[in-house]
């Protein structure tokens, strides 16, 4: 063993990044979830005006909302660079085929606008994109939790090893989380028939959300035996079983606050929601940072680096943060139907 | 790997890349000038001012996405292509992206929110900050990313152990030596781009008769621009050459076409490099002019092609010729802006017709030199990734040569699509024009609904 600070340091280091890295992936989740959301309940929405409307409720934050994408991205690339290197040649398909996902959703939010006639392709590229999109990131999800092979620090895998039943069902399980949140942030944010209509889809999806993340927190342990003994071995049983009993009740409440026409709480309540999953997925995934190949310490940087990037980092995202909520409160309120685009 | 993934994994990253920089050079450049228009308005409280950055707001609403989304497949491709450069350069250009993340990108994004939907719903200094803001940020990025690139040709600050590169000294990595002169030819390159767009737009409204205090105003403001720094960048692009020759003189070999160093080098004004020869086919050459531009000596010495055996030296032909594309639209540049402020000076400019007509339809020089520079600085440090470091070869991702061809038709498909679209919605925005004085909506002091950047438009197609 190393002795003293440098030790420490190397310890403590990769530990602060890899919750870093963590909130950037959460936050992108949360905030590009429910944009990804709307997108998707397009599947349920038809009518071009009301589609309009939707997309408004979104257009001033999804540039940011995306960005961090890339902040999980390159803070992985950032802090992790081995990490890095293995991920993303092991998940190259669902990774490219996300990103181009992505970029028909996105300039959909232009482009719809300026379309003219042929405003209903890009409604319907933004629906198609957005639902693509969210489904590659279950998969991707998925193909993580399930194992990435490495041999000399290179993936050691097929180019089709992440396609299988159980990142399908993780990829179906982010579809509609997405779509809740989108549905309680629709809730929040128009007026009238589309929010009536969108706490009914709320009111659909908490079960089939709650389904799924149950089928997921089931097959893991079953399939992956680090995961049954992280979750049922002793002592730890005994401070992880609030954490499913929790999930429960807020999609108990959700469904409740949904019921009593109240607009903030569930939107609150379903972020809560995932933010349980994540927790959940941390928890078994941990000190993995590519199970069953990297640990956050084997793939860390350089301590230079990491140390380096932190010192900004710590000045920055505090700042970043604030102008974030800045937006928001800035362009808080309903979106109005008949105040639309046009 | 074998060569087809290689060269396929290069091919699909130099077609998203090269599809990206044309956005943000745009951006870049566009962006600062909205700042300027609406500073300008600002001050001088003159409408047009302001009728002129909604405008160009909704082409740059429509630019600026495509540059995000094809920005966002970036910073995951070079995962997913180049495993190896990650590893190897991840401790040192990790945090050159990571800080263009922090410091430009959040604040483009978020500002840009602000910038697009608050015409109605801030007050008017907030909005005029939020779209200087939306310029800085690009600026800043371009500093970032022309950082971790200029790395990549000039690596300093740093040293290799177990074949991975570990910082010593952040300031002479992020100032290495090509730095400077990269940052400020491609920062000018952007200005220069967006100020060729501006004045065909001008000309464009000037030739239909439309818009006329618009048209007057853009051709004005973007001859003036360009007039001082087309010049310029002939200045920065011959500093930014001298300094190539004393890091990387196999790429300006490259773009000389010149094979022999033991004598002094011609200027080509055309040529056809002959890789299997080592000698320039149809040469049309100017003695020693190469030598007195490089050294300035007409007789000095610069090191040739065949100084380094066929394996180490880059494709000849490609570098040579973008690097004429370039030098040419500059020169181009540097006399349709110098001849223009003298029209300007002889009170000529809006009756010299055939000038205007030419003009109207210049606006995609600058993307192409942009393109054509990009060609010369990446193929010229070929065939090194990070030069005398990391061999392009070494350092592709272990992913089979068909998902690579795949996913490449894929990004070809969609690419052509999102292109096209975006071009000829690009085009009917400027059909449309500015809106017009009299239909200039209530701006102070409404609390009205967010509206679309791009919406306005929408309305008159309709």
């Amino acid at each position: 063993m190393i002795s003293g600070a440098t030790a420490n340091i190397e310890f403590y280091l990769p530990l602060v990044w890899a919750i870093i890295i963590g909130v950037a992936v959460v936050m992108y989740v949360l905030m590009d979830g429910f944009d990804l959301g709307i997108g998707i309940l397009f599947s349920v929405n038809k009518d071009e005006h009301e589609r309009d409307l939707m997309m408004s409720s979104v257009a001033p934050f999804w540039d940011g909302n995306e960005t961090w994408l890339v902040m999980g991205g390159a803070g992985l690339f950032v802090a992790f660079p081995a990490a890095y290197a293995l991920f993303m040649p092991a998940l190259y398909l669902p990774i490219i085929v996300m990103l181009l996902a992505l970029v028909f959703r996105g300039v959909a939010f232009e482009f719809h606008v300026v379309a003219g006639p042929q405003k209903h392709y890009w409604h319907t590229a933004f629906w198609l994109g957005s639902t693509l999109a969210a489904f590659c990131q279950g998969v991707i999800l998925g193909g993580l939790i399930q194992g990435i092979p490495a041999k000399d620090g290179a993936f050691a895998g097929g180019a089709f090893d992440w396609a299988t039943p159980f990142s399908a069902l993780c990829g179906l399980g982010v579809v509609a989380g997405y779509a809740l949140l989108g549905a309680t942030w629709l809730a929040m944010k128009v007026e009238g028939p589309v929010a009536e209509r969108m706490r009914q889809h709320a009111k659909f999806l908490i079960p089939v959300v709650l389904v799924l993340m149950g089928a997921v927190s089931l097959w893991t342990p079953l399939a992956f035996d680090r995961i049954a003994q992280r979750w049922f071995s002793t002592p730890n049983i005994y401070f992880l079983w609030p954490v499913p009993l929790l999930t429960a009740l807020l999609a108990y409440a959700a469904w409740r606050w949904l019921d009593a026409g109240r607009e903030v709480p569930p939107f609150l309540a379903t972020m809560g929601l995932f933010l349980l999953g994540f927790l959940g997925l941390a928890i078994s995934v941990f000190p993995y940072l590519i199970p069953p190949s990297l640990t956050i310490w084997q793939a860390a940087a350089a301590p230079d680096s990491q140390f380096f990037m932190l010192a900004g980092t710590l000045v920055l995202l505090p700042l970043i943060l604030g102008y974030v909520v800045f937006v928001y409160w800035l362009f808080r309120g309903k979106v109005a139907a008949g105040a639309s685009y046009h | 790997m074998d060569l087809d993934a290689t060269i396929l994994a290069r091919i699909q990253f130099a077609f998203t890349i090269s599809f990206h920089i044309i956005f943000p050079s745009f951006t870049i450049g566009l962006s600062a000038y909205i700042a300027t228009l609406l500073v300008t308005w600002k001050i001088t409280g003159r409408d047009h001012f302001h009728r002129l950055a909604r405008f160009w707001t909704r082409i740059f609403a429509v630019s600026f996405a495509m540059g995000v989304v094809s920005g966002i497949v970036l910073s995951y491709q070079i995962g997913t292509n180049w495993s190896r450069f990650s590893v190897v350069t991840g401790n040192v250009l990790g945090p050159l992206l990571g800080y263009e993340v922090l410091t430009a990108f959040f604040l483009e994004a978020t500002f840009l929110g602000i910038m697009l939907f608050g015409w109605n719903r801030v007050p008017p200094w907030l909005h005029v900050f939020s779209a200087v803001a939306v310029a800085v940020g690009t600026a800043i990025s371009a500093f970032w990313i022309l950082s971790a690139n200029s790395w990549m040709q000039t690596p300093a600050g740093f040293e290799m152990r177990d074949g991975i590169a570990f910082p010593t000294d952040w300031v002479a990595i992020v100032f290495n030596p090509s730095f400077p002169y990269r940052l400020a030819h491609m920062l000018t390159a952007s200005y220069l781009t967006a100020g060729f767009v501006v004045l065909a737009v001008g000309a464009r409204y000037w030739l239909a008769n439309r818009h006329h205090e618009e048209a007057r105003t853009m051709l004005v403001m973007a001859i003036g621009l360009t007039a001082v720094l087309a010049p310029l960048q002939l200045l920065i692009g011959d500093q930014h050459g001298l300094n190539t020759l004393q890091h990387q003189p196999i790429k300006i070999a490259a773009i000389e076409g010149h094979w022999d160093g033991s004598k002094p080098g011609a200027f080509e004004i055309f040529a056809w490099p002959n890789e299997k020869t080592e000698s320039n086919d149809y040469s049309i050459s100017i003695p020693n002019v190469a030598s007195l531009l490089l050294t300035h000596h007409l007789d000095g010495l610069f090191p040739g092609l065949k100084s380094v055996p066929p394996s180490e030296r880059p494709p000849v032909a490609n570098v040579f010729f973008a690097f004429r594309i370039m030098v040419g639209i500059g020169l181009f540049m540097i006399a349709s802006a110098l001849f223009g402020t003298w029209l300007i000076w002889r009170k000529r400019l809006y009756g010299t017709r055939w000038y205007l007509h030419i003009m109207s339809h210049t606006w995609w020089i600058g993307f192409v030199a942009i393109l054509a520079g990009w060609v010369v600085t990446e193929q010229g440090r070929q065939p090194w990734l990070v030069q005398g470091l990391l061999r392009t070869a070494d350092a592709i991702s272990p992913v089979p040569a068909a998902s690579i061809a795949t996913t490449l038709a894929l990004f070809v498909l969609i690419y052509g699509v999102v292109f096209t679209a975006g071009i000829i919605f690009i085009n009917r925005l400027i059909k449309a024009g500015p809106p017009d004085a009299t239909a200039e909506p209530q701006r102070v002091g409404t609390p009205a609904r967010p509206i679309s950047a791009a919406g306005d438009a929408g309305g008159v197609l309709r």
